[in-house]
């Protein structure tokens, strides 16, 4: 029986159509996966149907009734509970508190803590889920936290659950616990609607599948007459290839080099942590989300201080020396989360590119001003070398798409030839095109014998790129790995175990 | 957050905020259109008026300006106040003193004077904030209440010149700001201010400091990987805007009054806040916005001694402009009339 | 001079009765920071509630009405900074300062209108101190706390109230979390703009207690800026409070004892009034300097863009 049906949903951000006339059934007990690349609209299909968006045309059935579902609390009076992408619990609440929330039981004009207590425990029970539920939920590990949200949707009495990109912040021994719980709720005659642009996930966890590009839907098939290449194309569009030519072209000489590097708090404090970049080489570090790998950029950028240890680049320490003049001295940074720390979003194309460089004598007249005329021309090179989309070198970057600001940054990093790049999460929230794009530029930056370090919770992107890959768990070095290793080994050192080496 | 002036919704605000003002009038039993043309002839009206509101203007321009310079880099620099009051103290000092020095040197002098005065009072809290944390919101407001006591304290008791007002004496005339347009009162002052929006905008837009000060402000994040620090260039910003203040504090006393008057702020500093914003943080907007509020400062007494309609009416439509300009929105939505709220970009 | 006649049970009797008004500013700021509002507005909702209060205690005669109107005048501030704020996503500090500004200009222009002058208004009939014989008879804390105006004590219960309402009921909690995570909230199936309105309408009644407390329960008249920064020292006060209620109530009666004393001091001589006036701004510097640890905020200030 059909319990959720979608017909020509469309909805629309300004010129942008994000979902595009979609048409979706799902099965009562299935785990229905909703598969498609970054911006293929997934997040806005599942937001709409939850009532977070509106959608602009089209109607939403269930049990062959037609709703109309205007705000999450509409959603969870009709069954539909959400798991998001990003996490949504209060850090200053406690377990139970945010399990409850919004329908919290009650005595008097008291929330009733013995009977939601009681009430939150017997959803332990069912799902096999241990937690401390007097702890505040801002202390607690990612994939706890995740738990904390399946709790939440199934006290609402949720019977259809989505879930958003449960994976994206997981480590692959947490991944398999999640299925292995979803697996139990279909088993509990809930419905599950995964949302993931993973092929392996929705192999190992769904029933169906539902293929989205660019905002339009593609099909719908039994995952069991599908083949991992097949799903592919239909999400891409094209034929694809997941392998890049990996050539070893790493020198003896070492550009960049951490040395017993320790670090206090706020933050993870990093524990000795040693590490050395070849010229020639990709060093990629893995690890789960918030191990340390934003702490051990800031120490490679010049943001952190380590309490103890050394910071070398090409052999001379520089330790003491603050960003400008690791930059100055040919150090580049991709940064994560690009619309926070690379780039002024209401600052023009023009004043993005000279960001960092404008206390520098091409572009200073005098000993305090702006040499605007050379600005602009440095600007114009770029866009044209770049290839950056937009109307002149003077427009906000506000206003370029996602793949141009990152093209900006990218083209201001390597404006002056730098012999050490560090990426961190360089391709998150990109496109298969922006994605592949940037790949090929770290790929370059190796093939000129510079050195690159990429920091990334995108295993496989790790393991495509890197020629080394190092595993970080709670501040430390957890092992050394080469990108061939099986996926296993990955995880057992994500999830902290030590590994016997023969 | 760029350079530019949209002007539609600011001028909207102001039409509505004087619509609503008159609504006041009526609603209180005063004749509204004669009170603001009473307003306007006493802006606008004679030679005189005109001076008067350029002289109330002056020192308007100057506190919007340093609010303007401390906020492009991200600091709510609400002290102006404070900062504007030390600086004339300072000034008033250097000018009493240092009785030798001629003319145009002893004047100078006693404006940065002014100014330094204004910058050291900042640097509290720009101190306070970078390395404790402690917001500057608060203790700014906290250091104008400070320093308003403070100077009544010296002009009451050790520095009381003889006589019942609690002022200082007279500064040497070798310190005085020349009259430009007598009788009014209205003082050098007045260009320098002038002379300085044109020069803080050169700074912003040209060169490195002003630069930095604006990318640290418009991202914090962003700017510290790229090696400008927030720390250097907040702390910068905030001096600099003490600084401005200072020296309009100074202009105020050595261009009208001529000495420290207990009280002879009426909030200037506070104003500058406001205009500041309703100059879309601009410095050629903060002209403008300048001289609507000095309008209305110089205008309204006219219209009291007139009309008879209290001199507050004036301060009820700054309110106004300010709560009208706040919410932009708001305004884009009573233009449009759109029904639901303005989505953000996605 | 000696030390008793300066510090005596009297001057902790002042000290209860100073701490009120920042009390009541705080709790005000309390429950609008804790729905993400910083409210610096508030100086300028007591300034209008004390003289509203004034106002129709002028007209009616009757304080209790006149309590009524200062109340109103808040709820109506309340409203117009929730509007500007959370469904206008106004800048809050801006919307604060003119709400100040307004409230500055307004009284003083229908006090000029009114009784002729922008400085003071006629004085009126305020509240009454209570007396209790009881109360009296108890030794040391009888005669501090004894033979205030109902409005002391309403403050001190509204702390528990607010204390209850925040921590134990289930509005308390998401209103919290609506503050703290509006975007969990929202998925929860919590009204985040309704929530917002709430925090920023309740607070400003709050605050307007405040102000009504300065002008009928206190002075029995309204003067021009009366309020004399009171609310900003109620911000001070709520941030030192760690943005509890109870914290509150003890930092309230720190600045109060300030108060207090200040008062005392003047009134004897001892220092020239202005370097007496100016303490309690330097302890709330000295305060939020991270002298007493660090404040971190429970909530963002930021407005709530669905979408």
């Amino acid at each position: 029986m059909v319990v959720l049906s979608v017909r020509g949903l469309t909805k629309r951000f300004g010129e942008v159509v994000a979902n595009d006339h979609i048409d979706l059934d799902v099965e009562e007990g299935e785990i229905h996966g909703l598969l498609g690349e970054n911006g293929a609209g997934k997040s806005v299909l599942s937001s709409c149907i939850y009532g977070l968006y509106r959608p602009d045309e089209g109607r939403i059935f269930l049990r062959g009734h037609e709703v109309h579902i205007a705000s999450p609390f509409d959603a969870i009076r009709l069954g539909i509970g959400m798991v998001h992408q990003h996490l949504t619990l209060v850090p200053h609440l406690r377990v139970w508190e945010n399990i409850v929330l919004g329908r919290e039981p009650r005595r008097g004009l008291r929330v009733d803590r013995v009977r939601a207590f009681a009430e939150v425990e017997r959803l332990l029970e069912e799902t096999g889920f241990r937690l401390d539920l007097a702890k505040n939920a801002g202390e607690l590990p990612i994939g706890v936290q995740q738990r904390v949200e399946i709790l939440k949707v199934l006290f609402r009495g949720a019977e259809i659950l989505i879930l958003d990109e449960p994976t994206a912040v997981l480590t692959p021994q947490e991944v398999d616990q999640l299925i292995e719980t979803l697996h139990r709720l279909k088993a509990q005659g809930k419905t599950i609607l995964f949302i993931s642009h993973k092929l392996r996930e929705i192999f190992a966890l769904c029933d169906r599948v539902t293929v989205l590009r660019r905002g339009k839907k593609v099909g719908t098939l039994p995952v069991s007459s599908a083949t991992p290449q097949m799903l592919a194309e239909m999400m891409v569009g094209r034929k694809v290839f997941f392998e890049f030519p990996r050539e070893r072209l790493a020198k003896e000489e070492v550009l960049f080099e951490l040395s017993h590097v320790f670090t206090d708090p706020p933050g993870v404090p990093l524990q000795d942590v040693s590490l050395k970049v070849h010229a020639g080489e990709i060093l990629g570090i893995a690890g789960v989300e918030g191990n340390g790998q934003s702490e051990l950029a800031e120490v490679v950028v010049g943001l952190r201080k380590p309490k103890k240890g050394k910071v070398i680049f090409r052999g001379r320490d520089v330790t003491a020396i603050p960003p400008k003049g690791r930059i100055l001295q040919g150090m580049a940074h991709i940064p994560e989360d690009h619309h926070r720390r690379g780039v002024i979003l209401d600052f023009s194309v023009k004043e993005n590119l000279l960001l960092g460089f404008e206390t520098e004598p091409p572009f200073r007249k005098g000993r305090m001003t702006l040499d605007f005329a050379r600005i602009r021309d440095f600007a114009r090179q770029k866009i044209q070398e770049f290839g950056i989309v937009t109307p002149s070198e003077d427009t906000p970057l506000r206003f370029l798409s996602g793949g141009n600001q990152q093209k900006v940054v990218v083209a201001r990093e390597l404006a002056f030839h730098p012999l050490f790049v560090l990426a961190c999460q360089p391709t998150r929230g990109l496109d298969v095109a922006a994605t592949e794009y940037l790949r090929h530029i770290l790929l370059g930056v190796k093939r000129e014998g510079k050195g690159v370090l990429l920091i990334s919770a995108d295993l496989d992107e790790v393991r495509a790129l890197s020629d080394r890959v190092l595993v970080m768990y709670e501040g430390r070095i957890a092992g050394e790995l080469s990108p061939e290793s099986d996926e296993y080994q990955f995880g057992l050192l994500m999830g902290g175990k030590v590994l016997h080496e023969a | 957050m760029r350079l530019r002036l949209t002007v539609p919704v600011e001028l909207f605000a102001i039409g509505l905020a004087f619509l609503l003002g008159m609504l006041v009038l009526f609603l209180t039993g005063y004749p509204p259109f004669s009170a603001l043309w009473a307003l306007f002839r006493g802006a606008f009206g004679t030679r005189n008026a005109i001076g008067q509101t350029l002289t109330q203007a002056t020192p308007i321009l100057f506190t919007s300006l340093a609010f303007l310079l401390a906020f492009r880099s991200g600091i709510f620099n609400i002290g102006i106040e404070g900062q504007f009051l030390i600086g004339a103290f300072t000034a008033a000092l250097f000018g009493i003193s240092f009785r030798g020095l001629p003319f145009p040197l002893h004047a100078i002098l006693a404006l940065f004077s002014g100014g330094f005065g204004g910058a050291v009072y900042a640097l509290f809290p720009a101190l306070l904030k970078v390395y404790l944390g402690a917001h500057e919101v608060i203790t700014t407001m906290m250091l104008s209440y400070v320093a308003l006591y403070l100077t009544s304290y010296f002009v009451n008791y050790p520095l009381k010149a003889p006589g019942w007002v609690a002022q200082t004496e007279l500064v040497a005339p070798s310190a005085r700001l020349p009259r430009i347009l007598p009788p009014t009162q209205l003082s050098l002052a007045f260009p320098i201010a002038l002379g300085l929006a044109f020069l803080v905008l050169w700074f912003l837009e040209r060169t490195v400091p002003g630069f930095s000060i604006r990318a640290v402000g418009a991202n914090p994040e962003a700017s510290e990987n790229r090696g400008i620090s927030v720390r250097k260039y907040q702390i910068l910003a905030f001096v600099l805007s003490g600084f401005i203040a200072g020296v309009g504090g100074g202009g105020e006393i050595l261009g009208v009054h001529g000495r420290f008057v207990d009280g002879f702020s009426p909030g200037y500093g506070w104003d500058g806040i406001a205009v500041s914003l309703v100059g879309r943080l601009h410095p050629l907007g903060c002209i403008f916005a300048s001289l609507l509020f000095g309008m209305l400062r110089a205008g309204g007494m006219t219209m009291t001694r007139v009309t008879k309609v209290p001199l507050d009416l004036s301060l009820i439509i700054q309110a106004l402009v300010i709560l009208l300009v706040a919410a932009p929105v708001l305004i884009e939505q009573l233009l449009t009339r759109r029904r639901k709220p303005q989505k953000s970009e996605v | 001079m000696s030390l008793s006649q300066i510090i005596n049970l009297s001057l902790f009797q002042a000290q209860l009765r100073m701490a009120t008004p920042i009390l009541l500013a705080a709790l005000g700021g309390l429950l609008c920071e804790r729905v993400g509002v910083v409210n610096i507005g508030l100086e300028g909702i007591m300034l209008t509630s004390a003289f509203f209060g004034v106002l129709v205690t002028y007209f009616t005669s009757s304080p209790l009405l006149g309590f009524l109107g200062g109340l109103a005048s808040g709820f109506l501030w309340g409203l117009v900074i929730a509007v500007l704020t959370v469904r206008f996503f106004g800048n809050q500090i801006v919307v604060g300062t003119g709400v100040n500004v307004f409230g500055l200009g307004l009284s003083a222009f229908l006090s000029q209108k009114i009784w002729g002058s922008r400085g003071a208004s006629d004085a009126v009939s305020g509240f009454a101190p209570l007396r209790s014989d009881l109360l009296a008879r108890l030794p040391y804390l009888g005669p501090v706390l004894n033979e205030h105006t109902f409005l002391v004590y309403l403050a001190i219960a509204l702390v528990f109230v607010l204390h209850f309402f925040l921590f134990a009921t289930p509005w308390g909690l998401r209103l919290r979390a609506v503050g703290e995570n509006p975007q969990a909230a929202d998925t929860a199936g919590i009204n985040v703009f309704r929530y917002k309105t709430l925090g920023v309408v309740a607070g400003s009644l709050v605050a307007s207690l405040g102000g009504v407390f300065l002008s009928l329960g206190h002075l029995n008249f309204f003067a021009w800026g009366m309020t004399s920064g009171r609310g900003f020292i109620g911000l001070a006060a709520m941030i030192f409070g760690k943005w509890t209620p109870l914290g509150c109530l003890l930092s309230s009666l720190l600045f109060g004892f300030a108060d207090a004393l200040q008062m005392r001091l003047q009134a004897l001589g001892v220092l020239p009034s202005q370097i007496i006036l100016l303490i309690p701004y330097l302890v709330t510097i000295l305060v939020l300097s991270g002298f007493v640890g660090r404040a971190v905020p429970p909530a963002r200030y930021e407005p709530y863009r669905k979408e």
